[in-house]
C-alpha cells in the first residue's frame, strides 16, 4: 500500500523519506499541552479498545476473522482505512503539489473499478469458499505449492512493509515535531502490538474505523479553510494559472495522450491498463491486507456491500489529500510573505546543513541542484546558500504538514497530528494482523503443526503478532541504517501483486485452469517482474523498452512492469493448463465462476441492494472523470 | 455490532465528545482572551469553536445513540 506507485493505488515514495532528515531545519510544529493531551487520549483509547475486546478473541475464528460478525459499514470503513496510511496522505498531497490532479488517478481509476469488481464479482467466491486468506483460496484452487509460495512471500512482505512504515512514521514525526526516532518507533509499535495482540482482527478493525474518523476529523479542516482563503474554486484556479502559467493542474486525462505532455510522464494506456487494471485489481482484490477486512463481514451481502461502501469514501479522499496539495501551491508563504516553493527531496538532500555551523554543507552541489531541479527565484537560492535566517527548504512531502500548521492552533494541531499517527498505526496494524493470519493458517498449520488445538493456534497468532512487530522494529532500524533497502522493499510488494492477480483471475473464471499451471504461472510471473526490475535497475536506459517509449519516466515503468508480469502469468497458466489434467468440475464448486451455486440471499429493500449502490458509484466515478477531464 | 457489548460507534462518540469539548473550550478561551497563536491563519474565523462544537455534537449523538444499554438487545 505504499510506494509512489507500483504497489498500491496509494503512494508516498519511501526512497524519499530518509532525505526528509537531510535539511536539518527546526521542526515544522511545536505542540502545546492541549495537543499532547489529544495525542495521549488517542493512545489511551486504542489500548482500552484492545483490552476491552480481549474477551471476544478466544477462538481462532474470533481472533483471526473477527468472528465474521462485522457489518457492511464497519467492514467497508476498515477496508478503506487499512489502505489510508499517512505516507499515502502526505505523499499524494506532495504529488498533487507537483503534478496537479493527475495524482487523483490513484484514488479513482486506481481503486474504484477494482473495489466494485471485488464486491460484485469476486467476493462471493472468497466468501463461499470460507477461506481464511487469499493464499488459502489458492490452496483450494491450485494446491499446496501455490499457497506456500503466496503465503511466504506475503508474510515476508508484511513484516518488512510494517518496518518501513514504522520508520517512515518516525521520520515524519522527527521532521514535523522533532521527536526522537526511537521514541516514535517504540511507542507506536507497543500500541499496535498491544491492541492487535489482545483483540485480534476485531480490535484492528475497530481501531481502523476509529482512525478513519480521526483522519477525516483532523484533515478536513485544511481544505475547508484553504478554500476560504483561496477564494473558492474560481479563486484557486485563477491563482494557480497566474502562478504556474498552466491549466494542466486541473486535468485528469487531457494531457495523457503522450508521455511528454504531462509532468508525470505517463500515457493513458499505462494509467488504464497498468494502474486501473493490473495494479489496482491486483491490490484491491488479491492483497490479503485489505481482503481480510471484507472476509470478516457477517454475511455475503455485507461482504459485497463493504467494498462498495468503501468506494464512496475512497472517491472522497482526494478532497483531504489532493486539494490541500493544490492549495499549498498558491497559499504557502515564506516568512517574508512571498510564495513558498517546495522542492524535490534531491534538492533538499543536496542542500543539507552542516551539523557544525548550520550552513549548507556542499554549496556547489546545492546551487547546482537548485538551479537545475527547482524553480526557486535566484534571490531565494542565494539566501539558502548564505544560510540567511528564515530561508528553509521544504520538500513536496511536507505540503500537508505545512498546511496543517498554517491553519491549526492548539488542540486542532494535536488532532491533525493524531490523524497522521492514526494513519500510520492503522497501516501497521493491518500489516501485522494479516501477517498473523497468513503465518498461522498458511505456513505454521500446514508446514509445522497440523494437529494443534484451536486455542493453540490462537496462541500462535498472538505470539506471531509480537514476533511480527519485533521483526518490523528490526526492519525499521535496518532501513534507517541502509536507506537503499527501501527501494527493494517497495519493489518487493510490486513483484507479487500482478502475478497473483493473474493466477486468481484465471483460477476463479476459467474452470480448465490446472494446479501445476497455477503454480507455474504465479512463479514465472514473479520471475518476470523481478527480472524486469533488475534489468532496468542496472540498465536505466531499458526503461524505454519496458514502458514502450523513450519519453517514459520511472512511474510508467512500474505500470508496464506490472502489466507484463500479469500477461506472463495469464499466458503461462493458459498454455500449461492445455497440457495438464484439470480438476473434476465437482471439486470446483465454491471456487470457480460458472460451477458455483451461490447461496440465495434474502430479498432486501431497494435502498439496501448492492447493485443499486454500485451503479451510483459508477455514475459518480464517471461524472468526476468527465468533470475533471 | 453483533457479538460485542459496546459498539465501535460508542467508542468513536466518546473520543469525539472529549476532543470536541477540549477544542471548543479552548476556542472560547482563545476568543475571550484574544490570545491567538502566532503564525496561524484565519484566526478571525474562530475555527476551534465551530469545529470543536461540531465534533462535540457528533460525539454526543454517537454516545447517546449507541450507548451500550440501549444498543444491546
Amino acid at each position: 500500500m505504499y510506494g509512489l506507485v507500483p504497489l498500491s493505488p496509494a503512494a508516498g515514495s519511501f526512497e524519499q523519506i530518509p532525505a526528509m532528515l537531510a535539511f536539518a531545519a527546526a521542526p515544522l510544529a511545536h505542540l502545546r499541552p492541549l495537543d499532547i493531551a489529544v495525542i495521549a487520549i488517542y493512545f489511551g483509547m486504542v489500548i482500552w479498545i484492545g483490552f476491552y475486546l480481549k474477551g471476544q478473541a478466544n477462538t481462532s475464528e474470533e481472533f483471526f476473522m473477527a468472528g465474521r460478525e462485522m457489518t457492511a459499514w464497519i467492514a467497508g470503513l476498515s477496508f478503506v482505512s487499512a489502505n489510508l496510511g499517512s505516507l499515502e496522505l502526505m505523499g499524494w498531497c506532495g504529488s498533487a503539489y507537483q503534478y496537479g490532479i493527475l495524482a487523483t488517478h490513484w484514488y479513482w481509476i486506481g481503486a474504484i473499478p477494482a473495489m466494485i469488481f471485488l464486491g460484485l464479482v469476486m467476493m462471493p467466491f472468497y466468501y463461499v469458499s470460507k477461506t481464511h486468506s487469499v493464499p488459502g483460496y489458492l490452496m483450494l484452487r491450485f494446491g499446496e505449492h501455490a499457497r506456500i509460495l503466496a503465503a511466504i512471500s506475503f508474510a515476508a512482505e508484511m513484516v518488512l512493509m510494517s518496518g518501513v512504515n514504522m520508520f517512515a512514521m518516525a521520520v515524519v514525526m522527527k521532521v514535523v515535531l522533532g521527536w526522537d526516532i526511537t521514541f516514535s518507533i517504540l511507542v507506536s509499535s507497543f500500541a499496535v502490538a498491544a491492541y492487535v495482540g489482545l483483540g485480534g482482527l476485531r480490535s484492528a478493525i475497530f481501531n481502523e474505523v476509529l482512525q478513519f474518523i480521526l483522519i477525516w476529523g483532523g484533515a478536513l479542516l485544511v481544505p475547508i479553510l484553504g478554500m476560504i482563503q483561496a477564494g473558492g474554486v474560481s479563486g484557486l484556479k485563477t491563482k494557480i494559472i497566474t502562478n504556474m502559467h498552466s491549466d494542466s493542474y486541473f486535468h485528469l486525462w487531457r494531457d495523457t495522450g503522450h508521455f511528454s505532455a504531462n509532468p508525470m510522464g505517463v500515457h493513458w494506456t499505462g494509467i488504464v491498463l497498468g494502474l486501473g487494471f493490473v495494479i489496482s485489481f491486483g491490490y484491491w482484490t488479491t492483497d490479503f491486507l485489505v481482503v481480510q477486512r471484507v472476509l470478516a463481514a457477517h454475511n455475503l451481502r455485507a461482504a459485497r456491500m463493504a467494498p462498495i461502501i468503501g468506494s464512496f469514501f475512497k472517491m472522497a479522499v482526494p478532497f483531504i489529500v489532493i486539494l490541500p496539495g493544490l492549495l499549498g501551491l498558491v497559499l504557502l508563504q515564506n516568512p517574508d510573505g512571498s510564495r513558498r516553493q517546495l522542492v524535490g527531496e534531491d534538492v533538499v538532500k543536496s542542500c543539507a546543513l552542516s551539523p557544525s555551523d548550520d550552513k549548507v554543507a556542499n554549496p556547489e552541489g546545492c546551487a547546482a541542484a537548485m538551479s537545475t531541479n527547482s524553480t526557486l527565484p535566484a534571490a531565494y537560492q542565494q539566501s539558502v546558500l548564505s544560510g540567511a535566517p528564515g530561508t528553509e527548504l521544504h520538500s513536496y512531502n511536507e505540503a500537508l504538514p505545512l498546511m496543517l500548521v498554517r491553519y491549526c492552533g492548539p488542540g486542532l494541531l494535536g488532532l491533525g497530528i493524531t490523524a497522521l499517527i492514526a494513519g500510520f498505526m492503522s497501516g501497521m496494524a493491518g500489516n501485522v494482523s494479516a501477517f498473523s493470519t497468513v503465518w498461522t493458517y498458511d505456513i505454521y498449520k500446514p508446514l509445522i503443526n497440523k494437529k494443534g488445538t484451536d486455542s493453540h493456534y490462537v496462541l500462535v497468532g498472538r505470539l506471531s503478532i509480537l514476533i511480527g512487530v519485533a521483526v518490523s522494529i528490526g526492519a525499521a532500524y535496518l532501513v534507517m541504517h541502509a536507506h537503499g533497502i527501501m527501494d527493494y522493499v517497495q519493489a518487493l510488494f510490486s513483484f507479487f501483486i500482478a502475478p497473483l492477480l493473474g493466477a486468481i483471475l484465471m483460477g476463479m473464471f476459467w474452470k480448465r485452469a490446472t494446479a501445476p499451471a497455477g503454480f507455474l504461472g504465479l512463479l514465472l510471473g514473479i520471475v518476470t517482474s523481478v527480472s524486469l526490475f533488475v534489468w532496468v535497475k542496472f540498465n536505466p536506459s531499458e526503461l524505454a523498452s519496458v514502458a514502450l517509449s523513450a519519453d517514459a519516466k520511472p512511474m510508467a515503468e512500474n505500470l508496464y512492469r506490472a502489466l507484463w508480469a500479469f500477461i506472463t502469468t495469464v499466458v503461462i497458466i493458459f498454455v500449461v493448463s492445455l497440457f495438464t489434467k484439470p480438476k473434476p468440475v465437482a471439486e470446483l464448486d465454491g471456487l470457480v465462476y460458472g460451477v458455483t451455486k451461490l447461496p440465495k440471499e434474502d430479498p432486501v429493500p431497494i435502498y439496501k441492494n448492492e447493485y443499486l449502490w454500485a451503479v451510483l458509484v459508477v455514475v459518480i466515478f464517471a461524472g468526476l472523470n468527465i468533470l475533471f477531464w | 455490532m453483533h457479538g460485542s457489548k459496546i459498539p465501535i460507534w460508542f467508542f468513536i462518540g466518546v473520543l469525539l465528545l472529549i476532543y470536541g469539548g477540549m477544542i471548543c473550550t479552548y476556542g472560547v478561551f482563545e476568543a475571550i482572551t484574544g490570545n491567538y497563536p502566532p503564525l496561524v491563519q484565519l484566526t478571525d474565523l474562530h475555527t476551534p469553536i465551530w469545529w470543536g462544537g461540531f465534533l462535540l455534537i457528533c460525539g454526543v449523538f454517537y454516545v447517546v445513540k449507541f450507548y451500550p444499554r440501549r444498543s444491546s438487545k
